[in-house]
């Protein structure tokens, strides 16, 4: 008996593309309801790298062809190079705009390291 | 199968829908390019979603140049809003918008008339709508 590979790659891409789509659903719900910057940055990046790599392994699953795959995992690269760089400007922003609610954080270890550079400047 | 997409496609929408309504509400320029980030992220897995479901690999191409429009797009706009002064966040109205062009516009216009000093005005005729 010989185990269908095809329709084992198919059952494999749906469950990739479903749990991509929930990590989609997720960050819509979270980016609406959660009530600060840094916490709807939070919720926006599940997407960004888990949900849009299990997609695209679903895809791969899906197409089953080599340059297709190689195409994919550039989508994947470019995504992991670009997300955290786009996060690091918007968050940056935020801080430097005020967006950055101080009573909702746990460690803030920015602000205190900027006042301490405030006040004993470098040699 | 079919449910799996339909079920995808159900998902994928509410995350956009729910992003979209976010990047109306603001209230600041980075909560709409977060959100605005998330809707462009579904828009690559609802692409995916559908070369998944076609079987078509021409559509690999558009996933690239999206997740590298995405990042551009929201690099700039947070360049854009490191210096954002108290209330630049807001929407304003369509009555803002028309008060605040007209007055630029007569400033122009002062200026203008400041600088070139029109001898006399042409018999005006009907026309006052006419581009000359």
């Amino acid at each position: 008996m010989s185990i269908p590979w095809n329709q084992v790659a198919d059952v494999a891409a749906a469950v990739c593309l479903l749990g991509g789509a929930f990590l989609a659903l997720a960050a819509g719900v979270g980016v609406l309801r959660f009530g600060d910057l840094l916490a709807r940055m939070h919720a926006g990046t599940k997407p960004q790298v888990l949900g849009l790599m299990l997609v695209l392994t679903g895809l791969a699953l899906r197409l089953r062809s080599a340059s297709a795959v190689g195409a994919l995992l550039l989508v994947v690269l470019f995504q992991m190079l670009t997300a955290p760089v786009a996060a690091h400007m918007v968050g940056r922003a935020g801080y430097r705009t005020g967006k950055v609610r101080g009573d909702l954080l746990v460690v803030d270890e920015l602000t205190a390291d900027l006042r301490r550079a405030q006040e004993q400047p470098p040699a | 199968m079919t449910v799996v997409i339909v079920v995808c496609g159900v998902l994928l929408t509410i995350g956009g829908a729910c992003a979209v309504v976010r990047a109306e509400r603001g209230p600041s320029m980075l909560d709409r390019t977060v959100a605005l980030d998330i809707v462009v992220t579904t828009l690559t897995a609802g692409g995916a979603l559908f070369a998944a479901v076609e079987r078509r690999t021409d559509i690999v191409p558009i996933l690239v140049v999206l997740s590298l429009v995405g990042f551009v797009g929201s690099v700039t706009i947070a360049r854009f809003a490191s210096v954002e002064p108290a209330g630049e966040g807001r929407v304003r109205t369509r009555a803002e918008v028309a008060a605040e062009s007209a007055e630029a516009r007569r400033v122009e216009e002062l200026a203008e008339a400041a600088a070139h000093p029109r001898p006399a005005e042409p018999a005006a005729d009907d026309a006052t709508g006419e581009v000359r």
